[in-house]
């Protein structure tokens, strides 16, 4: 048993490597033009995307349409950054790192805080947690920026400059997809008390909120740089395969260890039937919003990833219709299955948006939303399950634990040991 | 019915109190479903409560288990009041139940039910287990020999990667029984455990009650419309009707009471 999964997980890695060096390879050689690499990356970026869709939707039961409002907070967040860098101005790498860092110090004293008190209203959580991530921010924008923003220039600069690139980038898309975390956390304290279908509602209205202010970042917002609706060009175009390949075994490899451990057993549960979980000493209100977090860094990470490919950002890019891709993505795939997501995703995008659009007329892009939910529906009556249902390839399945050695069949009853004591 | 009641049972010895409930009251809008109810359960006890169909033994358990506030009333456990906790803090502090509708997780494997029940004696963090740590591999390695140990004491030990709606229906209510023990109570409430079983499964599962109640020294509180097992195994009895409490006693009293069999006559017949 061991041995097989040492085995699965040995051959999963070795796969991965393998496609790893081949795309490389294939890039180097130049191969692959830079068309059917960005095909590629965008395919990794909205698999990331989905595969956190899936976690909150697929394995915790919670139904939400805002997986494209962090994506889009991801990926502005860590273009902002980037952006300002080659122009010289490390300030919102600076503020943004260290406001999350201290929301987050907030954050944790909050929670410790507001655990002295019973029942505290869900309004009042949210509250407290809003006012440390301003309060985290303030900090960074007023005190912590001004003193070292310009020394934290400085001893970027004094490295080689593609070193320096590679460390600003990485804690680009760190600052992203962390951002993407809170606001997510702040989002889901009220929003995930509401049942499954208002959340629905609920976070598709969050969806429309982000794109909205995208459309106003230069008036409604003080960031002239992202451009409003006209889209945020200059960015400069750092994601390189090995960036594409990390951020996705990294997603890949963390939902599959969290799917595999205690807590992912309580989501499972979760959607199962929530208030069993709940009356099984289950801490279901914390264990939704876990499950909404992680998988909105997931879509952060990938936004970071995507504007850094494309070099571009328009609002329209997460608006309304391309929003439900990784439900689409997702439902094809099979809720509750990380090989359909992964499968569905990739094929979903070479074949969408790089095979379609390639070698169909012109006119294609306007009958898409027309083929899409006919297809969507095609597979809704004759495969209900999804593409792959709940699979999983060997390494990604939930093991089975071999049946107890001894036989208990002569004596029925075995020693269990006191009743206190698992949590030793 | 004012205060509490003499006779809460047979001997009120120097045994702790562990469920003290007083003056529960619950209005589901304007329907009352359970009214001016009070009960004291020492430890160590085995104490049964029933009543006709709507009597509002379950939502009694609701209450103690925080599915509902109530409207009035008061619930202590081990001298804590559970008024107004959320439910998994409850579960937490040692009271687990079965559901009169069993609500296994259907989907998943027998093993996965009785692991979820464990979740919150877990021992690792989200970090062990994205790393997959050490602490995470020897947690998780003791959580399913104690799960495994559970389920061979209900002889579901063949059965542990079956998915549990597919077992059948008198297995399921044991795996109900075996999955709440996983959440390390010490004060257990059963609603209907044995309903839908044949006699012979009762004679088997009164054994059983016997059995876990010395093996984890629990308290067990239980709602059973099958007076083969009520009258059999609980120490003594509180008998409901139309949210109050007609009568209480030991089940021979019980059974004897003119207001008991009057609740029942006519509504239903003793089983
Ligand atoms: N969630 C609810 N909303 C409204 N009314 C309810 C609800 N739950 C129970 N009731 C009502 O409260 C009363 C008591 O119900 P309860 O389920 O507690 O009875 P019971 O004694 O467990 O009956 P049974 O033996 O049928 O299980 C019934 O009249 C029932 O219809
Ligand atoms: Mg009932």
């Amino acid at each position: 048993m061991l041995q097989r999964l040492r085995n699965s997980g040995v051959s999963f890695l070795l796969g991965s490597a393998l496609v790893f060096i081949i795309i490389q390879v294939l890039i180097s050689a130049g191969l692959l033009n830079p068309y059917w690499q960005g095909i590629i990356f965008w395919g990794a970026a909205i698999t990331m995307v989905s595969l956190g869709l899936n976690l909150i939707y697929g394995f915790s039961g919670q139904f939400s349409l805002g997986q494209f409002g962090f994506y889009a907070i991801g990926a502005y967040t860590a273009a902002d950054i980037t952006y300002r860098w080659v122009r010289n101005d490390s300030s919102a790498l600076v503020v943004v790192i260290s406001g999350c860092v201290l929301a987050l110090l907030f954050m944790v004293g909050v929670s410790a805080f507001l655990r002295r008190f019973y029942g505290v209203a869900t309004l009042t959580k949210f509250l407290f947690n809003f006012l440390a991530t301003v309060l985290g921010f303030f900090i960074a924008v007023r005190f912590i920026n001004p003193v070292i923003g310009r020394s934290v220039y400085q001893a970027l600069n004094a490295l080689p400059s593609g070193v320096s690139q590679q460390i600003v980038f990485f804690f680009a898309l760190i600052g992203g997809a962390t951002l993407a975390g809170i606001v997510s956390y702040l989002f889901g304290i009220p929003v995930l008390e509401l049942g499954s279908d208002y959340l629905g509602i609920a976070t598709l209205g969050f969806t429309i909120i982000v794109k909205v202010l995208l459309d106003n970042t230069d008036t409604l917002l003080p960031f002239p740089e992202m451009k409003g609706a006209r889209g945020m060009v200059g960015i400069p175009k750092w994601t390189i395969w090995p960036w594409v390949f990390v951020s996705f075994m990294a997603v890949v490899l963390v939902m599959r260890n969290i799917l595999h451990s205690s807590t992912g057993r309580a989501l499972l549960s979760i959607r199962e039937d929530e208030r069993a979980a709940e009356l099984m000493g289950i801490d279901t209100a914390s264990s939704k919003i876990l499950a909404f977090v992680i998988g909105s860094v997931f879509a952060g990470l990938a936004g970071g990833i995507r504007a850094h490919d494309l070099a571009f950002l328009h609002p329209t890019m997460f608006g309304f219709l391309p929003s439900f891709n990784p439900l689409i993505i997702i439902v094809f795939g099979g809720l509750g299955s990380m090989t359909g997501t992964i499968i569905t995703g990739f094929f979903w995008i070479i074949l969408l948006e790089g095979i379609l659009r390639l070698y169909l007329p012109e006119g294609f892009e306007a009958w898409r939303f027309v083929i899409y939910p006919l297809v969507l529906l095609g597979m809704m009556l004759l495969r209900p399950q999804g593409l792959m249902g709940k699979y999983e390839i060997a390494f990604l399945r939930r093991p089975l634990p071999p049946l107890r050695a001894t036989k208990t069949a002569a004596e029925p009853v075995t020693e269990p040991r006191p009743a206190e004591g698992v949590a030793s | 019915m004012k205060g509490r009641p003499e006779n809460l049972g047979p001997e009120v010895g120097a045994q702790p109190v562990v469920l003290e409930i007083e003056g529960l009251t619950h209005y589901f809008d304007s329907l009352r479903a359970v009214h001016d109810f009070s009960v004291t359960i020492k430890e160590g006890e085995l104490v049964g409560l029933i009543g006709p169909n709507g009597a509002g033994k379950t939502t009694v358990f609701n209450l103690i288990t925080g599915v509902y506030r109530p409207t009035a009333g008061d619930i202590r456990y081990n001298g804590a009041a559970l008024v107004g906790l959320p439910s998994h803090e409850i579960i937490q502090m040692g009271i687990a139940r079965t559901f009169q509708n069993i609500r296994l997780f259907a989907n998943l494997t027998v093993l996965d039910n009785v692991l979820i029940a464990f979740h919150p004696h877990a021992g690792y963090g989200l970090l062990d287990s994205v790393l997959q740590s050490r602490r995470f591999r020897e947690r998780e390695k003791i959580l399913v020999e104690r799960s495994q140990e559970l389920l061979a004491i209900f002889g579901l030990e063949d059965r542990q990667n079956d998915i549990a709606g597919s077992l059948p229906y008198g297995l399921q209510r044991r795996l109900e029984i075996a999955r709440a023990l996983a959440t390390e109570p010490r004060l257990l409430l059963l609603d209907e455990p044995a309903a839908g079983m044949n006699p012979q499964e009762i004679d088997q599962l009164m054994e059983l009650i016997h059995f876990i109640r010395d093996r984890f020294q629990l308290t067990i509180f239980l709602v059973e419309h099958r007076m083969r097992l009520v009258m059999n195994i609980c120490e003594w009895i509180t008998v409901m009707d139309f949210g109050e409490i007609i009568a209480r006693g030991k089940p021979e009293e019980v059974r004897n009471d003119p207001q008991v069999i009057e609740a029942y006559l006519g509504r239903q017949a003793i089983r």
